[in-house]
C-alpha cells in the first residue's frame, strides 16, 4: 500500500503560565499554515496554550540512541557538577 | 413582541443546531485525524451556540419549555433553519463549501448583532463571533486549497459551489419578523450585509479559481418551516433518543 501522506510536523505549545514552548506531539499537514491550524484544533482545544510553534519533523536532528553510553553515562559519576556541596548560611531562606 | 423575538432567536439557533449536527456526521470519518477533530470542534461550537440561543428562546417564551425540548421535541415544520445548512455533507469539498458560504454570512451577521439593543443577543453574538472567525478561516482555506488544488479537487469543489449556490439567496431572507425587530434596533438589516458578503465570497472564490454559477433560481422556505427532504431524516436521527425514551438524560 503506497498511500501518499502529508509531511509530519512537530508541535510546541506555550501554556498560559509557561515561559517556554514545550513539545506536545506531532501531526500531519500539507504546509505550515495548515500545520498551525491543525495544531490549534488538535492540541489547544482544552485551553492548553496561548502560542504555537510547528517545525517540520525532518528538520529535527536527533542524537543517536546508540551513542547513549558515550553521551550520557560519563555524567552519572560527576556528582560535583551539582551545586550541592555548599554550606548555606543560616540567614538565607528559600534555597 | 416577545413572540416575534422568540421566533427570531429560534431561527438563528436552528441554523447552528442543524449545521452542527451535519458536521457531527463526519465524526470518525474525516479525511485525516486532524481534520476529523477540526470538524467536530466546529460542530461542537455550533451546538454550543444553539444551546445559548435555545436557552434564551425558552426564557422569552416563558412556557416552561427548556433548550432540550426546543432542540429535540419539535416537528420539522417548526424548525426555521436555512435550507443551506440542512443540505447533505456530500464529499469533503461539498461540506467545506457549505461551511464557507455560511461562515462568511455568519461572521458579518454576528458582527452586526453585536450592535443589537438586546443585551442577551449582544452577548451571544460576541461569544459566537470569535468562534465563527476561526470557522471562516478554516473553511476559506480549504475552499482555496481545493479550488486551486488538483484537477479532481477543483472539479469537485466547483460542483459543490454549483449545487449550493441556489441556497445562498435565502441567507438574506427577511420578513415581518425581521422588520419589526429591525425597527426596535434588535435585529440587523440583512440587506446591509449583502454587499460585504458578496465581496468576501468572491474574493475567496477568485483565489480558489472557482466560478460563481449564473443559475439564478434560488430556493427559500426554511424560515417559514418549509424544508427540503433532508431535514426529516436529520430529525429522525437527532430526536430518536428523546422520542424513544422521553426525558432521558445522560
Amino acid at each position: 500500500m503506497s498511500k501518499k501522506e502529508w509531511p509530519l510536523w512537530e508541535v510546541f505549545i506555550r501554556s498560559k503560565a509557561g515561559l517556554n514552548h514545550k513539545h506536545v506531539g506531532s501531526l500531519r499537514a500539507a504546509d505550515a499554515t495548515m500545520a498551525i491550524e491543525n495544531a490549534r484544533d488538535v492540541y489547544t482545544r482544552r485551553s492548553e496554550g496561548i502560542s504555537i510553534w510547528v517545525v517540520p519533523s525532518n528538520q529535527v536532528t536527533a542524537s543517536d540512541p546508540s551513542d547513549a553510553d558515550a553521551f550520557y553515562e560519563p555524567a552519572h559519576s560527576k556528582v560535583y557538577r551539582h551545586p550541592t556541596f555548599y554550606d548555606v548560611p543560616d540567614g538565607i531562606s528559600h534555597m | 413582541m416577545s413572540a416575534t423575538l422568540f421566533e427570531y432567536v429560534l431561527r438563528i439557533g436552528d441554523d447552528s443546531l442543524i449545521l452542527g449536527h451535519r458536521l457531527s456526521e463526519w465524526c470518525g470519518r474525516g479525511p485525516i485525524l486532524e481534520e476529523d477533530i477540526a470538524m467536530t470542534n466546529i460542530a461542537l461550537d455550533l451546538v454550543g451556540q444553539a444551546t445559548n440561543l435555545y436557552d434564551y428562546a425558552a426564557e422569552i417564551e416563558g412556557k416552561g419549555r427548556n433548550a432540550d425540548q426546543l432542540a429535540f421535541l419539535r416537528f420539522d415544520r417548526e424548525y426555521k433553519n436555512l435550507l443551506l445548512v440542512e443540505q447533505p455533507n456530500g464529499d469533503f469539498g461539498m461540506t467545506m463549501m457549505r461551511q464557507f458560504l455560511f461562515d462568511a454570512f455568519r461572521k458579518l451577521f454576528f458582527e452586526s448583532l453585536e450592535q443589537s439593543s438586546d443585551h442577551q443577543l449582544r452577548a451571544i453574538a460576541s461569544k459566537s463571533l470569535k468562534e465563527t472567525k476561526y470557522h471562516l478561516r478554516h473553511s476559506s482555506e480549504w475552499v482555496i486549497r481545493l479550488g486551486d488544488g488538483t484537477e479532481e479537487s477543483k472539479i469537485r469543489v466547483q460542483e459543490a459551489l454549483d449545487t449550493l449556490w441556489r441556497y445562498t439567496n435565502e441567507l438574506f431572507y427577511q420578513d415581518d419578523i425581521d422588520q419589526e425587530l429591525i425597527q426596535n434596533g434588535i435585529a440587523p438589516d440583512l440587506n446591509h450585509l449583502r454587499k460585504d458578503w458578496e465581496n468576501l465570497v468572491s474574493n475567496v472564490l477568485n483565489e480558489a479559481t472557482l466560478e460563481i454559477p449564473n443559475n439564478n433560481w434560488q430556493h427559500q422556505g426554511g424560515r417559514k418551516g418549509f424544508h427540503s427532504e433532508h431535514l426529516g431524516k436529520i430529525l429522525a436521527e437527532l430526536q430518536y433518543m428523546q422520542r424513544a425514551y422521553p426525558n432521558m438524560e445522560w
